[in-house]
């Protein structure tokens, strides 16, 4: 067992901030996004921030967003975020074994820094290494997500800040900005025509239920239906194929 | 009161399955192969949960909010950036609800 190596895992942290800050401009601008939609929604300042800093995972948090209302659906929240956090489950797979070798406490802490970005970025900067050890994966992952970690807190802060100053959003069509959002995020999820199916039942069954289900259960339901059908459904085989 | 108790039982709650998915594939998946069907399951959850909360807004709400969809995809799809989007849905059903009421 050899010891933990703290100047590597230093250096790729600066290598991944370097590379990581143009793209922590761009979840910024989702973060100002979140805190001005949470102030709408009626969180509190400390509760928007609480959230950016314990869930740090955006996409969750617009969904939760949506789900507030009184009284508080909490468990349809949590059980919801669970389920639209559940593909972290497979990043950290792919993760693990550059992982191997890092003191357990270690290890427990830099997976904290797994969301969608960071984890991108820092698996290209290891496919590029193939003989970095755990030093720099966790050197890498740590250091780009302590970037992406400030710029979500600082940016939920601004963005509560800005949307104090609107009174009345229904009369300037604001209510539609959550809409807006995530007809935004779905396009930039869209990977190709396997998508298609899924989203298609999840639309049909997300609209039956809004009709036939109070309160917001209709979203956990379609997003289990549509995303069961894309599983079970026949792949093409030349899936990932460029047709000529 | 009660309700401040329960946003913090919310966030927190949100906080501590979402870290609990971080350290999940960390702790089990690195030792037992992720099936291909989980792991296209997995893939295509945030995708249909999103399209769940859209489909419902812009087809089931009124004609304002159909047109202010159709202007935030159509900006979403040519310039592929969120605020853009944003401004395009809000500005459209803007206008359209003062044109339409």
């Amino acid at each position: 067992m050899t010891s933990w190596r703290w100047r590597l895992a230093r250096e790729a942290a600066w290598l991944a901030v370097v590379r990581a800050w143009p793209v922590a401009l761009g979840v910024a601008s989702y973060g100002v996004v979140f805190g001005i939609l949470a102030r709408q929604t009626g969180l509190s300042g400390a509760q928007s921030l609480l959230m950016s800093a314990a869930v740090f995972a955006g996409s969750s948090q617009f969904v939760a967003l949506e789900l507030w209302g009184m009284p508080l659906p909490v468990f349809t929240i949590v059980v919801t975020t669970l389920v639209v956090n559940l593909r972290h489950v497979l990043m950290g797979a792919a993760l693990a074994p550059h992982l191997e070798g890092m003191p357990r406490g270690g290890r427990w802490l830099a997976v904290f820094f797994v969301a969608d970005e960071n984890w991108a970025l820092t698996m290209a900067a290891l496919a590029q290494r193939p003989r970095a050890g755990a030093e720099f994966a966790a050197g890498y992952l740590v250091g780009g997500g302590l970037l992406f970690y400030l710029s979500w807190l600082a940016s939920t802060w601004a963005g509560l800040a800005c949307g104090g100053m609107v009174r009345d959003p229904a009369a300037w069509g604001l209510d539609f900005a959550f809409t807006a959002a995530f007809i935004a995020l779905l396009v930039l999820f869209w990977r190709g025509r396997g998508d298609l199916l899924p989203w298609l039942v999840a639309a049909v069954v997300a609209l039956m239920a809004s009709r036939l289900i109070p309160g917001k259960w209709y979203i956990l339901l379609g997003g289990l239906a549509g995303s069961l059908a894309g599983a079970f459904s026949p792949r093409e085989p030349d899936h990932g194929e460029k047709r000529s | 009161m009660s309700q401040q108790w329960a946003a913090l039982a919310a966030i927190l709650g949100m906080g501590t399955v979402t870290y609990l998915t971080r350290i999940a594939g960390v702790l089990i998946l690195s030792r037992v192969r992720l099936s291909p069907g989980l792991k296209r399951w997995l893939e295509q959850i945030p995708g249909a949960v999103i399209m769940s909360i859209v489909a419902p807004a812009v087809l089931a709400t009124g004609p304002a909010e159909a047109l202010g969809g159709l202007a935030a995809l159509a900006t979403a799809v040519t310039t592929r950036s969120l605020p853009l989007a944003m401004v395009a849905g809000v500005g459209v059903v803007y206008l359209a609800r003062s044109l339409l009421a």
